[in-house]
Parts: C-alpha cells; structure tokens; sequence
C-alpha cells in the first residue's frame, strides 16, 4: 500500500497532496533562503537537509517511492552527512561566524536568474499543458510500488541506457581523481 | 471471535492508529525484553554473576527502574552548547530508529504501510540515525564528543554500503524489494523441488546473511565496531554530555535499532513470520503465530549481536575501515555478480 493510498482514487485534483505541497513548498523556500543568510555554516548544513528532506516527500507525493527513497538515502544519509564531516574535520564554530559571506552576490543573483529561466522554460515547454491525473497514479497495494519500480528501472536501462552509462564513467572518473589529489605518494 | 474481527470494517485512519500502536507496543515490549534478556542476564552469566536481582523476580523491573532512575535526573546542558541543535539530534536517532520499523512484516496483515519499495526503505530511514549522531556531537561543545561524532560518521558511511550491497543478493533472487514478497518467496520456494522447509535465503545467500550481519554489528556500533564510544579513549563519544532523558533516548534507540535490524536480517534471511507455504497453515492462524515467529527469530539473532560484543575485544580505528573497504565490500560485490548470473542461468 503507497503511503498515500488513502487519497480520493477518482478525482483528478487530489486535495490532500496539493494542500501537503503547498505546507512543503513553503516550508522548502524558506529553508533554502535560511542555507544562504544563516551565520553558521553547521546550520546552513541542517537548513539543507529540510529542503534536500521536502524534495523527498514531493518525490513520495508523486507516488515516486524509489526516487524518494534515494533522495533519503544519497542526500540525507550520505551527501549532507558528508558535508558535516567535511566542516567538522576543517572548522566548524560553535556560534555566529561573521565571515561567511563574499562579494560575489551579483554573480550568484545572475546564476539563479539563469537557472530559472532555462528549468522554467524548459518544464513550461515539455509539460505546460499537461494535467498530471493522480488516479492513474494510486494502483493499489505493493504490487503498484513495485510496477512503478519496474518502470523506473525499464527506463534507465533500455531508453536512458547510454546517459546512464555515461554518467557513471563521469562519476567514477571523478572519484579516481579525487584519489590522485589526495594520495602525494 | 474469528469472524468478529473478519466482519469488522475499519476506514484507513483507524487502521493506522490501530497499526501504529501496536507496532509501538512491539517494538518496547520487545526492546525492553531484549535489555533484559542480554544486556543484564546474558552477560552476567557469562561474566559468572547474577545481575539485577532485586527488583522483581529476577530483576525483571530493573528496567522499571532505570528508566525511573534517568527520568528524574537533571537535563544539564554544557554552557557552549548550542541548544536547540543538542536537543534536537536524539530526536533524530529516535525518529530514524522508530521510521524503520515501518515496513517490517509480522504476519498477512501485520504491518504498518506495505511499501513497495520496502527493504530500501528501511536502508533509507536508518541511514538517517548518523545525522543525528554527528550533530549530536559537534553541539556538544566537547572535543570527544566531536571525536565520537567523527568516528561514528566515518564508520557508519563506510558500513552501509556492504549493508545496502548484501541486500541487493536477497533482493536478486526474490525478485522484488517488497518485504511481503520476500516473505512468501521464501516460504514457497522449493530446494531442488522439496519444500519442506521452503527456501530461506539464508541457505543460498550465506555470503550476504554474514556481510548483513558484520555490517549491522558494525552500524550499531557494538563491539569490535565501538570505536564511536570507546570508553578508555572518548569516555562516551557523542553521548558524552547527554543525561537524564535524553541519554535514555539514546540508550532506547541504540536497543530497539538493534531489534530493528534483527528483524530485517529474520525477514531477509530466515524467513519472516512465514512458516513453510508446504505445511499448509490457514492465513487465519499465521495472524497468531506470524509475530511469535519473527519475535522468536529476531531475539535469537539480537542474542548473535550481543554474544559477539560481549566476546570480543575492540578493533582499531584502522583495521575496521580497512575490513570494510577492502573486504566486505568486494566480497558483497562478488556474492551480487554470482546471484546475477545464477539467477539468469537457472
């Protein structure tokens, strides 16, 4: 059974996940405005973890089980983790730390202007005119999560086989290098 | 009785705080009874003594006690410490600890949501417990927490991945991350067409059930894998400026954690609540029997984890991420290569 499962099946507008959405939605803007003006980096960490978290739960919402169960396990337990131990081997103040910022703020407003355009095009473009029907989305019990499991897997190893592929040397070509920097032996 | 229940119809709200409450229930009762059973009785027969004696019949209200003991004990905070995140981060462990549980069958019916994606789930929601531990020990403002707090984060990365890489065997030959589907995989699969006994995959996947369980050791951070805590060096690691409610917080999580993966590891390996589909039992009665058997089968095992910690002592810093990388990792690469190929062959 989805966690979800519970929601109106006919409808196409399923008010309890839009409501949920919008609660998040919220909550995830403010946390991400909180990473960028918090005064200590550790913070900063943890107001990550409530966007990088209310992503997963959007993942679930789109009754994406495995897509969310990723975000939860590669961001939250791994990636953000990472970053901790990351500040806390370096430096990480208890308190206000006054010098976390620089003056490159024109750049990063251009940056995320940019950013935004280009994703807001580009999803207003592929998906402008869709309406995404929620009931196709609620098959019943376990059988249903693992269909959509099945799906997800068809597509990253039949249509999206070379990207896949490719993004997997980049990563791994990433890791070997990281170990050439760090071994000076 | 039977057809009572059967003819009881409950919206989905009201099953869930039935569900949910129950699945509380198991997971103290059964906590409180592993304390007992292990960390108080088990370990001082081996050290030839009685343990708790005096409350209850054999000790059997220590627990009682204790709790009673840390709950009225002052909630001190060290006067650097940065509140809000130090209270916040057994919080964490707790949700992370109580959020596994979820998934975890005890029987046809017996479970809280049947997600389909249900052992990666788990994985998932316990790999959360490690934030709360490396926040826990940075707000501490105390330099052997931060210590402990590094170490636990070091450890518990490195661990998961042969924890995450011996699942994928299980998953491999059940065809499905769904804990029910395990389950009945098990319970209707055939050894060379007998079912006797069905097919736990603790026959065919012995490789992953050992990686499974060094792992668990080692993500619970008992010994040999208590570097986060290790009391000669770190005094208590990151929980070293917890009391009171809060240490007990810690100290429940670490327990029910234990029973939580004890009851993954029964439902992946040795079959779950199910008996053998062969033996012909009605769904009616495995409503009974299922939590007796998965309780039974998950205690034994918690039993394996504390035998091993109270028999061995602690590995360096070293040699448990040199096992780790350099071992339980290749090895768990191996034994998902062979079931692949296995798998596709038969």
């Amino acid at each position: 059974m989805s966690l979800l499962a519970a929601a109106s099946a006919t409808t196409t507008f399923d008010v309890p996940a839009n409501v949920v959405f919008a609660v998040l939605a919220v909550g995830m803007v403010t946390a991400a405005i909180r990473v960028v003006t918090t005064k200590n980096i550790v913070h900063a960490a943890l107001w990550l973890v409530v966007v990088l978290g209310g992503n997963g739960i959007v993942y679930l919402l789109l009754q994406a089980e495995f897509v969310a169960m990723t975000q939860f396990l590669v961001y939250l337990g791994a990636i953000i983790v990472l970053f901790l131990f990351g500040i806390m081997l370096t430096r990480a103040p208890l308190g206000r730390s006054d010098d976390l910022d620089n003056n490159q703020r024109p750049l990063g407003v251009l940056v995320g202007v940019v950013l935004l355009a280009v994703v807001g095009f580009s999803l207003a473009r592929q998906w402008g005119r869709d309406t995404l029907s929620f009931a196709a989305y609620q098959g019943g019990g376990a059988a249903g999560g693992n269909g959509r499991t099945q799906a997800l897997a068809n597509s990253i190893f039949g249509e999206y086989l070379i990207p896949f592929e490719v993004v997997s040397v980049l990563l791994l070509a990433a890791l070997i290098g990281a170990i050439v920097l760090a071994r000076r032996d | 009785m039977t057809h009572a229940l059967l003819g009881l119809e409950l919206a989905y709200w009201q099953q869930t705080i039935i569900r949910v409450l129950a699945g509380v229930t198991a997971i103290l009762l059964l906590t409180g009874g592993v304390v007992y059973l292990y960390l108080f009785k088990f370990v001082s027969f081996m050290q030839s003594r009685l343990g708790p004696m005096e409350a209850g019949p054999y000790g059997s209200l220590q627990l009682l006690a204790e709790v009673g003991k840390w709950l009225q004990k002052e909630d001190v905070f060290t006067e650097n410490s940065d509140r809000f995140i130090f209270g916040l981060a057994p919080a964490i462990v707790l949700a992370s600890t109580f959020l596994m549980f979820v998934v975890i069958p005890a029987g046809p019916n017996a479970v809280i949501a049947d997600l389909g994606t249900g052992i990666y789930y788990v994985l998932a929601m316990s790999s959360l417990s490690v934030l709360g531990i490396l926040i826990a020990g940075w707000a501490s403002a105390n330099k052997y927490a931060l210590m402990g707090a590094l170490r636990a984060g070091g450890q518990l990365i490195a661990y998961e991945l042969p924890l995450v890489l011996a699942v994928i065997g299980v998953v491999i030959a059940a065809g499905s991350l769904n804990l029910q589907d395990i389950v009945a995989a098990q319970s209707e699969g055939e050894i060379f067409g007998w079912g006797g006994i069905g097919n736990p995959y603790v026959l065919t996947q012995f490789v992953a059930f050992g990686i499974f369980m060094i792992a668990v050791q080692a993500e619970l951070a008992q010994t040999p894998f208590d570097m986060p805590v290790a009391e000669s060096e770190l005094v208590a690691g990151y929980m070293v400026e917890y009391t009171g409610i809060r240490f007990l917080v810690y100290f429940i999580s670490e327990f029910a954690t234990a029973v939580g993966f004890a009851a993954v590891a029964s439902t992946l390996f040795l079959g779950g609540w199910a008996l053998p589909a062969s033996w012909g039992i009605s769904d009616g009665a495995m409503h009974v029997i299922g939590p007796i058997v998965i309780a039974t089968k998950a205690v034994l095992l918690v039993g394996v984890v504390f035998w091993t910690r109270f028999s061995f002592p602690r590995f360096r810093e070293d040699q448990l991420q040199r096992l780790a990388w350099k071992f339980l990792i290749p090895i768990a690469l191996a034994n998902i290569l062979v079931t692949a190929v296995l798998k596709v062959a038969f």
